[in-house]
């Protein structure tokens, strides 16, 4: 049995009810008492005994007619023959209808039913609904029945049968005979349309909560109203019948109950608050249930088991709540779930499979509970306990329930510890289940159940569980093991080494972020590049590598092969050969790497630059058919032969530390813990990314969102270094600076807030480009000016106003370097002048330099960030500014511009999700000024509200400005 | 090449299953059964893949045939053979049917080894087959060691259709030249599409190794003649040639006479077999006109009026003359009145049957029908299918006319007019629709 399959099982266990009370009766009444019934096989007559083949059948009830066809379809050779016998019938039953004498009830009923089998069969009817609507006016059981039948099998949009049908139901439902409001009911719920509903929904609570109505109707028109509700529920108004139908819980009766909480647990998830006075009422009766004997109620003792879909039910119904309040009721339903507990664990009354099914049905809802409750640490460590019986039972379908289970036990902070001593099993599970499902479900665990204590356990055994694991879970495996290494790493060698392991054993199975991963940290971590280039070279020897292997290998070489060249056994010429070697066997985009990688061997190693130098000039790939490939041969070759040493060491510097990502994953990596301390807030963030990891079909692609996706940043470095600093990219967005000069570089000046590069001014003869880079108080600031004419400018020169606050020494045309000694609020001014055409052009530009430049992120953690905010709470210290938007509330966007601002963005810090938290030292020669931001999104209103914070009052005005033009 | 070859029964059951090359499993005649004999909805493809494996099918009566391979076969050639296999079963045994093919499976078996060699066909002569796989025991017709040197060399001889020292008292000849005639007419008797398949049958009976030349009034033929003989009767001859589109010959004929003269030139096989078969679609004789009327009366009434007019010579017959009206899903009831022949409503074909047993040329007939309709709550209207019609008439709507089949035989002392000839020409429709 599949896992689908049992969670089918299941799902059938629970809902059960409907089928196994309600339904069945239906079957009951519906199918079985007329058709099947009138067909079965009675005393033969004389007639039937000719004809071969023939069933007999009695006269009278039984419809001859319809068993005699019916047979004569089976009877049929081909599939030809049996298109004849029905168009032959078809027509036969259209003369008789359109004859003009009336026909009795009973061959109405016959043809009717001939028509439902005919489109049972899977051939078109387009006529007979009149007839079957006559029928339901008729008083006769049977002929009644057919007619509702072959109403709800053949709904028919015609607006004057409604009319006449929607007649019949009320007149049915109005009667007084508790059948025919069944049926009526019946029909109703098997319909479902819209029409439906608006023409009963008011009628149907009336009679489930009148005093007078049978229990079988009160049963039929609970989940009649159910039925409704789910279709169209506007349409069912409870109102003032919200407090009569919660008291049905009391209903003598047990099926009336039933029936009832389906309708009720519906509804209170829609609207909780109107029927909470439920949960009193559920307890109690799950409690009477529960402590009562096996004999107590009688019909709805199911192999021993009291009333086990009412119990699953009521569990269920209670899971829409939180804990009740009330301690008496709190304790009787802490009493029950104890008793549950322990009656699992008594010897079991009878072998059959059915007493134990519904003992664990009831027994899991009852877990279930207890895990939405998370409130009570004995039955949660209880429910464990249980569970981890089941882990070991013969059974495959309670170790597969028990794993799922557990899963969730995992994520609670009192069961964790519970849940973890049961590692070695799921282990053995992982290892020798026979069932898939039932492995992937030990794998979730495992990834559940995981933390800091036990990472280094799970990722091996994960690791080795991934050479055999199955190919439709490998992907899955194999980004868990990325996720669970990345989170609880405590040395980045262990991480570097799974991670190489990981692409080693399931290359083909590592999705591109995996890798991206591994490269961000390698390069944002001084500490473990030495050891990971030496790592990867000696992986990159084995004579068969996977390509993602190649990649990384390639990458972190070009970066760092210099920091293992003093090893005789990996000179650059080694690793460059070893690499060279992997380069035929692999696809474009990796050799596209591999020769990015070979340039930067130029830079890092000059011994090499001949022999890359050939490499690159071979006709393989000077020549080659791709383009990228032959572009980057083309300008590498020319980059190496014709840019000098200093130039090529500027532009194949060592890549810069990626910017944090939002990747939650990557906070938590960030994030100094204690070993020992476990959160809950850590645990539930592996329970969402455990829920997200399993959520069905689309797992890859959510993990894949979940994990950060630096592709942007690393496909920046694949099409080169950036040669040309200043891209014209904004010009479509450029106006005519001479006549415009005043408003524009306010604008201007305010792209730059939030970014270091770009263009800043234009018009039809030059082009100012900005190239900038902050460390701590000080700044360097490139200058790229392009003339955009044919004519040479004469006599160019710039001059920066000198700020009484900044120091600026224009050193040759394009550098600038910059001090802050102190906070300011006015930036610098670039005065150039030139001569164009004999005119004498002069133009004066504020430099994009903001006091937000010089910020050094602070990471903190939540209470030290609240703690210092009320530290800074003097009136002059704080600057509150709200505003309109003037973009889309993009998250992302916006991280990415707080991002941008230079102050490190804290997460989990605000208790609202949405706000966002941000800190920073601004560093001058003069002192540091540390400020806090708090920046509040109001969706609805388009609104933003941006407080911030600093030890200088002028600082916090001046960042508040800045910071409320951007958003 | 052919992989294998199945024949199933109505139900999917095999009947008979031969396996030429290992690339085909077993499991190839289960997959068949399940997705094409078994299949939801109809396979209306005769060709189906299924994981990389090609069935081709063709359906005899109640009778799969499938034919399997992994390979990249040429299509045309297989389902030639598959026809062929038909052909040659029912050369030997008569109607293909599931009995048949139970009774005769040994000899299927047999023919099958000999047709079919590693998947590749081989000679699918029916005489020359029957010379050496005969349906009785070995011990009932002992053969000679001459006899069997004799089948070997002519099996594997430059001309195996035909064994030689055929020895008759009467030297015998039949043709007959079979048309299908297929039409779709506009309800105001314009033709939307008109075409004549036929066929050359002959049976020999002929001494020796003769050698025959067939001429019939081919246009290409008629205008070459034209040109180089006389050209006095240009206006006729040109009437009277048709135009063949395209036409396929019997292995005999010699192909490359017939590309380069355009005559038809063979030593034919002894017995029954085709000769040729042709397609035109020009200046078709189309023996029945059929003149629709139908008029609606209201919601629940119809009116149908048939007129047929035969459009031949007075003094032909032609017979077994059937006109099929279909008549709307709804219907309750029908009237039918007709002057000629018989007619019935049929509920379970919906349709109304009309039977003439012959009628001759240049005559015409009615019926006329009143159609009783049930309302629906459906607002589809009816389709109208198109009314179609069957007959058989003796004379070929293509107008081909046989002008000649001279036979010489040097080595046996007779002559072209000690043989006796027969010619005889059937026009059958095919699909022969008129709408209404």
């Amino acid at each position: 049995m599949t896992g689908t399959e049992v969670q089918l099982a299941n799902q059938i266990g629970r809902s059960g009810l409907e089928a196994g009370h309600v339904g069945r009766k239906r079957w009951r009444e519906l199918s079985a008492r007329s058709v099947t019934s009138s067909v079965r096989v009675q005393r033969p007559t004389e007639k039937s005994r000719t004809r071969a083949n023939m069933p007999a059948v009695s006269k009278g009830d039984g419809m001859r007619g319809l068993a005699v066809f019916i047979s004569d379809i089976r009877n049929c050779k081909s599939k030809e023959a049996e298109i004849k016998r029905i168009n032959k019938e078809l027509a036969n039953i259209r003369s008789k209808f359109k004859g003009d004498k009336a026909l009795d009830g009973y061959s109405k009923k016959k043809y009717v039913c001939k028509l439902l089998f005919i489109f049972l069969l899977g051939h078109d009817i387009d006529f007979g609904h009149m007839e079957a609507v006559n029928l339901l006016s008729s008083n006769k059981y049977t002929e009644k029945q057919i007619g509702y039948l072959f109403i709800s099998v053949l709904v028919n949009s015609n607006s004057e049968l409604i009319r006449l049908i929607n007649n019949a139901i009320k007149n049915d439902l109005s009667s007084r005979n508790p059948t025919f409001m069944c049926l009526a009911l019946h029909c109703i719920a098997n319909v479902g349309s819209r029409e439906m509903a608006e023409a009963f929904a008011g009628e149907i609570p009336r009679i489930l909560v009148a005093g007078d109505t049978m229990d079988s109707v009160k049963q039929s028109a609970a989940l009649c109203l159910l039925r409704l509700y789910k279709t169209s529920p506007d349409l069912v108004l409870m109102g003032e019948w919200t407090s009569r139908v919660v008291h049905l819980l009391n209903d003598q009766h047990m099926g009336v109950v039933t029936a009832a909480i389906s309708l009720i647990t519906c509804l209170s998830q829609k609207n909780p608050d109107e029927f909470k006075t439920c949960v009193s009422l559920a307890v109690s009766r799950l409690s009477r249930i529960v402590s009562s004997a096996s004999t107590d109620l009688q019909d709805y003792t199911y192999y021993f088991v009291p009333a086990p879909w009412l119990s699953c039910k009521l569990l269920r119904l209670l899971q829409c709540y939180p804990p009740p309040e009330d301690g008496a009721v709190k304790g009787r339903l802490v009493e029950c779930l104890e008793t549950i507990l322990n009656k699992a664990q008594e010897p079991p009354k009878s072998k059959k499979v059915q007493h134990s099914n519904a003992k664990n049905a009831i027994l899991f809802e009852a877990i279930s509970l207890i895990i939405h409750y998370d409130s009570e640490p004995n039955l949660l460590v209880r429910a464990c306990n249980q569970l981890g019986q089941f882990l070991q039972h013969r059974e495959t379908n309670l170790r597969y329930l028990a794993l799922e289970s557990m899963c969730t036990l995992a994520s609670s902070e009192f069961s964790h510890e519970a849940v973890k001593t049961h590692i070695e099993t799921v282990i053995n599970a992982l290892k020798t289940e026979r069932d898939v499902s039932v492995r992937q479900r030990a794998a979730d665990l495992l990834y559940a159940m995981c933390d800091r204590s036990n990472a280094k356990q799970i990722v091996a055994e994960m690791l080795s569980y991934l050479e055999t694991a199955d190919y439709s879970i490998r992907e899955e495996m194999v980004l868990k093991v990325a996720i669970l290494a990345e989170k609880y790493a405590v040395d980045y060698s262990w991480y570097v080494d799974t991670i190489l392991n990981l692409i080693r054993i399931a290359g083909d199975y590592v999705s591109e972020e995996v890798w991206y991963r591994v490269i961000q940290i390698v390069i944002n971590r001084d500490d473990v590049q030495g050891y990971a280039a030496k790592t990867v070279f000696e992986a990159l020897q084995a004579p068969a590598c996977h390509e993602n292997m190649v990649k990384v290998g390639g990458y972190i070489l070009g970066e760092f092969g210099n920091l293992i060249a003093g090893d005789p056994r990996s000179s650059p010429l080694v690793q460059f050969n070893l690499l060279h070697s992997k380069f035929h066997l692999c696809s474009v985009p990796t050799r596209a790497l591999l020769l990015s990688a070979y340039i930067k061997f130029i830079n890092l190693f000059p011994e090499t630059k001949s022999t890359i130098q050939e490499v690159l000039r071979s006709d393989s790939q000077i020549r080659n058919s791709d383009v990228e490939l032959q572009q980057r041969a083309v300008e590498y070759l020319k980059l190496s032969s014709i840019a000098s040493t200093d130039v090529l060491a500027t532009v194949l510097e060592e890549m810069p530390p990626f910017p944090e990502r939002e990747s939650s994953i990557l906070a938590k990596l960030k994030k100094k813990k204690g070993p020992g301390a476990v959160s809950v807030n850590e645990l539930e963030e592996g329970k969402r990314e455990g829920g997200e990891l399993n959520g069905g079909g689309e797992r890859g692609d959510n993990s894949a969102i979940s994990t950060p996706s630096p592709s942007a940043d690393l496909l920046g470095l694949r099409t080169g270094p950036p040669v040309t600093a200043a891209a014209p990219s904004a010009g479509s967005l450029l106006v005519d600076v001479f006549s415009e000069a005043g408003p524009f570089f306010i604008l201007f000046i305010l792209l730059f807030v939030c970014k270091n590069n770009g263009v800043l001014f234009e018009n039809q003869l030059l082009q100012i480009g900005i190239k900038s880079e902050y460390r701590q108080n000080l700044g360097r600031m490139y200058l790229f000016y392009g003339n955009k004419t044919s004519v040479q400018f004469i006599t160019f020169t710039t001059t920066v106003t000198l700020e009484p606050l900044i120091e600026g020494g224009a050193q040759v045309q394009q550098v600038i370097n910059i001090e802050c000694l102190t906070d300011f609020s006015d930036a610098p001014l670039l005065n150039i002048k030139f001569r164009y055409g004999g005119a004498l052009q002069n133009l004066t530009l504020k430099l994009p330099v903001t006091i937000n430049k010089f910020f050094q992120p602070t990471e903190m953690a939540s209470h030290d960030f609240f703690q210092r905010w009320k530290q800074l709470s003097l009136p002059q210290q704080e600057a509150q500014k709200i505003f309109k938007a003037n973009h889309a509330m993009d998250t992302e966007v916006l991280k990415a511009k707080l991002l941008g601002l230079g102050m490190a963005l804290l997460e989990n810090v605000d208790p609202n999700p949405e706000n966002f938290v941000c800190a920073g030292v601004i560093q001058t020669k003069a002192q540091q000024v540390g400020s806090l931001l708090r920046l509040e999104p109001n969706a609805q209103a388009q609104m933003y509200r941006l407080t911030v914070r600093s030890s200088k009052d002028t600082v916090s005005k001046r960042l508040c400005e800045l910071l409320a033009e951007q958003f | 090449m052919i992989g294998g070859l199945f024949i199933y029964n109505h139900k999917g059951e095999v009947l008979i299953s031969r396996v030429y090359r290992d690339d085909i499993g077993r499991n190839a005649v289960d997959a068949f059964r399940v997705n094409v004999i078994h299949a939801r909805q109809q396979v209306r493809s005769p060709v189906t893949n299924i994981a990389r494996t090609s069935f081709f099918h063709v359906k005899r009566s109640n009778i799969w045939l499938a034919a399997v391979t992994k390979q990249n076969v040429n299509a045309a050639m297989v389902f030639e053979f598959l026809y062929k296999m038909c052909d040659v079963m029912t050369a030997y045994f008569g109607k293909i049917s599931e009995e048949n093919i139970k009774n005769n499976f040994v000899l299927i078996y047999e023919l099958l080894d000999e047709i079919l060699d590693f998947g590749y066909p081989q000679n699918s002569e029916t005489g020359a087959l029957k010379t050496f796989i005969t349906q009785q025991g070995i011990k009932g017709q002992p053969q000679t060691k001459e006899e069997q040197s004799q089948i070997t060399s002519q099996v594997t001889g430059q001309i195996g259709w035909r064994r030689e020292g055929i020895k008759y008292r009467r030297n015998e000849l039949f043709l007959d030249v079979l048309e299908s005639v297929n039409l779709l007419m506009s309800p105001q008797g314009q033709v939307l599409s008109a075409h004549v398949s036929g066929r050359v049958v002959m049976k020999s009976y002929l001494s020796g190794m003769p050698e025959c030349k067939f001429g019939m009034n081919d246009k290409i033929v008629i205008d070459k003649q034209g040109k180089g003989g006389t050209t006095d009767e240009p206006g006729k001859s040109g009437k009277q040639s048709i135009a063949i589109d395209d036409c396929t010959f019997h292995q005999c004929v010699r192909l490359s006479k017939f590309d380069s003269e355009r005559s038809i030139s063979f030593i034919p096989p002894d017995g029954e077999y085709e000769l040729m078969r042709y397609r035109t679609t020009k200046d078709i004789i189309l023996p029945f006109r059929v003149i629709p009327l139908v008029r609606e009366v209201g919601r629940t009434k119809l009116e149908v009026k048939v007129v047929i007019k035969s459009n031949f010579k007075p003094s032909l017959l032609a017979q077994k003359i059937e006109v099929r009206i279909p008549t709307p899903l709804n219907t309750s009831g029908v009237q039918v009145i007709c002057m000629k022949g018989k007619a019935k409503y049929k509920a379970s074909e919906n349709a109304i049957v009309w039977k003439i047993k012959r009628m001759a040329g240049m005559k015409e007939s009615q019926i006329s029908a009143e159609i009783e309709l049930l309302p629906t709550n459906d607002k589809k209207k009816w389709a109208r299918p198109p009314i179609s019609m069957n007959f058989e008439v003796p004379f070929a709507p293509s107008g081909l006319k046989v002008r000649y089949l001279k036979v010489f035989e040097s080595k046996l002392n007779y002559s072209d007019h000690d043989v006796i000839k027969w010619v005889r020409y059937i026009g059958r429709s095919g699909i022969y629709e008129t709408r209404c």
